[in-house]
């Protein structure tokens, strides 16, 4: 371990090298060598003695031509090697943010280029930052918002931003002014308007530098979505304020109508930013609609429509954050249900690399540009502008707070208002704005130092002891005292139990409006923008969005699940007498619960900035809800009402089975549809739980794409067990995991395996074994089901593949 | 939509529902416009395809264990009254009530909490929760990453730590000795009973 990271450090060392020669090579002379294109005839006038020959150039340089895009790939190169350099080092990252040690290398190759005298690159300007740098890390944040635990915070969001955000920068604005005032420190030329801008400057809180840090310090949602949203949704109010300080500033008197003015451009700035979101982002999911065959594109046009939002923002001077937030919270819920699942796949993937690229590369500009920068230091400025931002933030949190409080179903606690005072970080937009400074304006450069020490401060000091501190805070509040095993499993049990019957209730305040919104969405908006709009139940949708993710997990892992229940072994005796267990495996079992049980109230994904959304746990949740659903639905036997029959109706895509198997049959190919294929198929015989018998058929007709579904069974004879993949296969009698006193259950387990391979004599035997075991529990069924399902049955004869037609007699009593 | 009291009105038996459950009119108006926005076939009863609607408690790994509670044996629909009983379980306990000494146990003392809970694991309401129904819990609410083996090794330690007369089973009165051990704060003042405290009561302000 201890060379393999000295390895990794000499890399990047020696990409620093290679950067500094770049960059050496391009604000230096740079003169490169002329090129010759082989084969010119030299000067035909010989005015003077003929020039000696040149030969062909057989190795040239040409660096001019190559070096804005070079230089941008070693930048990047470098700050991504940093990071893996980082999480080699498991002891920093715990206590350390990355953004701080992106930052100090930032200073770090700073200080390098500044020893060797070079400008700070060219790259860096602020156009860079906001147009190129910033919208990705938006784009995404936005993109895997919680959207319900964000709608149900809505006003709190919108309450701390805005009014938070007006408070803190003029409040900040007015106390600099106040020191300002006193003679010994030399600053009384600054006027009100200019701290006024200041002060707006520096109390945005940034969303990068947030969630970079509270992310890993795992704090609970609430508190997440509210700093988050607010560090997102301030920038409307920011760039008003800014350009009403800005303008205000440049003049020397101020009007009342400049004040109402202001007002009147925040409400536009922010409006027009959502509605430009808006706008887009249903265009986007129109679009959407229509590129069933044009299956690559499908990211490119989230993308794209996105960036316009932000840039058509920007060009009328907008918020442009909100309108980028807005489009892809609109856009995301329609394009999720068009685009195939593929796309789907590329869009996260993208967009969480996208995003991590930005963030690196804007703290390690942030570091870099801090000691190329021209600085003004000013002690007591600087000083007393750090004491003024906790001061004002820690004031208006705690004033803010207790008055939301009123209107919040679940009030913040000061624990909770302490976290978010010390959550409002600074960072890159702070001094973006600062560097955005016109040069003309006064004191631009004590402003730059001011916002740097700003940020420096917050991301380092705060960023670093965060984390202890909410533990601490955390300490005192639980009991930690060694919980019995007993205890543990009760109380988890019980909190899953009250989660579940707060969702059932629902959300009280907020019910109304969603509930209005969802029948709007029905009626008017999934009619026209998504295609192939049929009603279903959410349940409906999300499974088979599941069932679908968790084909293609399948066939790409390998192995990886294991530990499925054996049935055998739940059938056997256990010894009557009690062993008596050593204090170590109590220990360990205790670690295994606390690592395995699902967390309670999931209810949203929640986001976090380096991966994709862990939704295992939850497909394994539905998964085994669903057979047990089965279950206990044939037992009540209410499942042959039409509104259940909708529940588990077949995808359309049966009907095309036909087809589609002669198509797989001639190309094994694994485009886009044929992923959709195999997953339907596999999708099919779970999608059938009533007709349990009906179901094995669909496997023979499986056998075509035989490539890929070997290697399903390599996997599933690997592991053998797999609860998720018997559930799959064995379509209704995946419940036989959970049910007891069927001793034949692993036979059950085992022999879908079998029948997904070739058609042998001992998968012929084991299927009659299986029939048998089906009748029996058909035989169980109610006989007023029976007859429906037998009805059923014929009705669906006409649309399976002829493969499919079994005699129906054999199943029947 | 809104708490009045034409909606009231199409309660049956309204003042013995609030009486029986302790709940206010508003909160019986809210759970009647919750009972109705559930209801999505408007038949005035639900079954339990409604409760699995409800897309949150699909991902509750006891979600079908909860909307179990709901049926009782044999019933598939149930009316609003019922539902609205089931509910009043969970309304936090007031401490401050005067008991009179021989009036039937308010339906959300702490005693049928813990019935409630017990019930979750007793699924064939013998009384005792045998081995494998806590097998089958655990299962439940563990992830597939763990062995068999564990999770037996686990179940025989539960039960060894709370069985006390031996049989191998958790009986009622060895439950409540467990949760009497976890200290009085969980059912009292769980996350639930005070955010629902408050839920309800801010719920009906802002609406």
């Amino acid at each position: 371990m201890g060379s393999l990271s000295i390895w990794r450090l000499t890399l990047v060392v020696f990409y620093i090298v290679v950067l500094i020669h770049g960059s050496s090579a391009a604000y230096g002379n740079g003169k490169t060598p002329t090129t010759s294109s082989p084969g010119q005839p030299s000067n035909p006038v010989h005015t003077f003695p003929a020039p000696k020959k040149e030969y062909l150039p057989v190795f040239q340089m040409n660096y001019p031509r190559i070096q804005i895009p070079f230089e941008i790939t070693l930048w990047i190169l470098l700050a991504s090697l940093a990071k893996i350099g980082f999480h080699v080092y498991h002891k920093i990252t715990v206590w350390v943010p990355e953004c701080c040690l992106l930052i100090t290398i930032g200073l770090i190759v700073g200080g390098i280029m500044y020893s060797v005298h070079e400008e700070s690159p060219a790259v860096l300007t602020t156009d860079v930052f906001f147009l190129y740098l910033l919208p990705p890390i938006v784009l995404d944040a936005g993109y895997f918002m919680p959207t319900r635990l964000f709608f149900e915070n809505c006003g709190t969001v919108l309450w701390f931003s805005v009014v938070g955000t007006l408070w803190n920068s003029i409040g900040i604005g007015i106390s600099l002014f106040g020191i300002c005032q006193i003679e010994a420190f030399g600053i009384q030329d600054i006027n009100l308007q200019e701290n006024l801008l200041f002060g707006t400057i520096i109390s945005t809180v940034d969303p990068v530098a947030v969630l970079a840090v509270f992310e890993e310090v795992n704090i609970n949602e609430q508190l997440y979505i509210v700093v988050f949203g607010e560090s997102l949704y301030n920038d409307a109010i920011t760039v008003a304020l800014y350009s009403l300080f800005k303008y205000i500033s440049q003049m020397d008197q101020v009007d009342s109508i400049d004040i109402f003015l202001g007002t009147a451009d925040f409400f536009v700035v922010g409006f027009g930013g959502i509605m430009f979101g808006l706008l887009f982002g249903f265009v986007a999911a129109f679009t959407t609609r229509f590129t069933a065959n044009t299956r690559e594109l499908e990211p490119v046009f989230v993308f794209m429509y996105s960036y316009l939002a932000y840039l058509i923002a920007e060009l009328f001077s907008l918020s442009s954050i909100m309108a980028i937030v807005t489009c892809a919270l609109t856009m995301k819920y329609y394009v999720e249900e068009n685009v195939s699942q593929r796309s789907c796949t590329t869009i996260r993937h993208f967009l969480k690399m996208w995003s991590s690229v930005s963030e690196t590369l804007i703290f390690f500009f942030l570091g870099v540009t801090t000691v190329t920068s021209k600085h003004e230091w000013n002690w007591a400025y600087i000083g007393f502008t750090l004491i003024f931002c906790i001061v004002w933030r820690g004031l208006g949190v705690l004033v803010l707070a207790q008055i939301i409080n009123n209107f919040r179903t679940i009030p913040f606690t000061f624990k909770d208002q302490f976290s978010m005072a010390y959550g409002g970080l600074r960072g890159a937009i702070c001094f973006s704005l600062a560097f955005l400074l016109p040069n003309t304006f006064p004191r631009r450069n004590l402003f730059t130092t001011a916002a740097i020490a700003v940020i420096i401060f917050t991301v380092f000091i705060q960023g670093i002891t965060i984390r202890p501190l909410i533990d601490y805070l955390n300490v005192r509040r639980t009991n930690r005292k060694l919980m019995t095993i007993n205890v543990e499993i009760h109380s988890r049990a019980m909190e899953h139990t009250i989660a579940g019957i707060e969702d059932l209730c629902g959300q009280w305040s907020h019910y109304y409006w969603k509930d209005k919104f969802k029948k709007i969405n029905d009626r008017f908006l999934r009619k026209v923008l998504i295609k192939d709009n049929r009603p279903q139940s959410s349940i409906v949708s999300l499974y088979k969005k599941l069932e679908l993710q968790n084909a293609l997990v399948l066939l790409d892992s390998n192995g990886g699940i294991s530990g499925a229940p054996s049935l055998t072994s739940l059938q056997e005796q256990k010894p009557t007498k009690p062993e008596t267990f050593l204090p170590e495996e109590v220990w360990s079992m205790q670690e295994l619960l606390s690592k395995n049980m699902y967390k309670i109230h999931e209810r949203t994904l929640t986001y976090t900035r380096h991966s994709l959304p862990n939704e295992i746990r939850t497909k394994e949740i539905l998964l085994r809800r669903h057979s047990t659903i089965r279950k206990s639905m044939r037992k009540a036997g209410t499942w042959q009402t039409p509104a259940a029959a909708k529940y588990y109706s077949l995808p359309p895509t049966v009907q095309n089975l036909q087809p589609r198997l002669r198509l797989r049959k001639s190309s094994l190919t694994g485009d886009d549809d044929g992923d959709d294929d195999i997953a339907s198929e596999i999708n099919f015989p779970p999608a059938r739980p009533r007709l349990q018998l009906r179901a094995k058929e669909p496997r023979r007709a499986l056998q075509p794409p035989r490539n890929k579904l070997e290697t399903v069974n390599e996997v599933r004879t690997d592991s053998r067990r797999t609860p998720m993949v018997d559930y799959e296969n064995r379509g209704g009698s995946a419940m036989s995991e959970n049910s007891k006193g069927r001793g034949t259950g692993t036979k059950r387990a085992l022999t879908p395996m079998r029948q997904f391979g070739l058609f042998n004599e001992q998968g012929l035997k084991n299927k009659e074994k299986e029939d048998q075991m089906e009748m029996e529990e058909f035989r169980y069924t109610p006989a007023a089901n029976r007859r429906e399902e037998a009805r059923e049955e014929a009705s669906d004869s006409e649309t399976t593949h002829p493969l499919l037609n079994r005699p129906m007699h054999q199943y029947k009593p | 939509m809104g708490c009045n009291a034409s909606t009231l009105a199409k309660i049956h038996n309204v003042d013995e529902l609030i009486l029986e459950t302790g709940f206010s009119s508003s909160h019986i108006c809210h759970l009647y416009n919750r009972f109705h926005s559930l209801d999505k076939d408007d038949k005035g009863l639900l079954n339990r395809g409604d409760f699995q609607n409800i897309s949150e408690l699909a991902v509750n790994p006891l979600g079908d264990r909860i909307i179990n509670n709901f049926f009782p044996d044999g019933v598939d629909l149930i009316d609003f009254n019922s539902f609205a009983r089931t509910l009043a379980r969970f309304r936090p306990v007031e401490e401050s009530l005067k008991k009179e000494p021989d009036s039937p146990e308010p339906i959300n003392s702490r005693a049928n909490k813990l019935k409630f809970a017990f019930q979750l694991y007793d699924q064939d309401k013998d009384g005792k929760i045998s081995n494998n129904e806590l097998l089958q819990v655990l299962r439940l609410m563990l992830g597939v990453q763990v062995t068999e083996e564990q999770l037996d090794n686990i179940t025989d330690r539960t039960i060894q730590e709370a069985d006390l007369d031996g049989d191998n089973a958790i009986s009622f009165e060895e439950f409540k000795k467990v949760r009497a051990k976890l200290s009085g704060h969980f059912l009292a003042s769980s996350c639930l009973t005070s955010d629902w405290d408050l839920g309800w009561g801010y719920g009906v302000a802002s609406l």
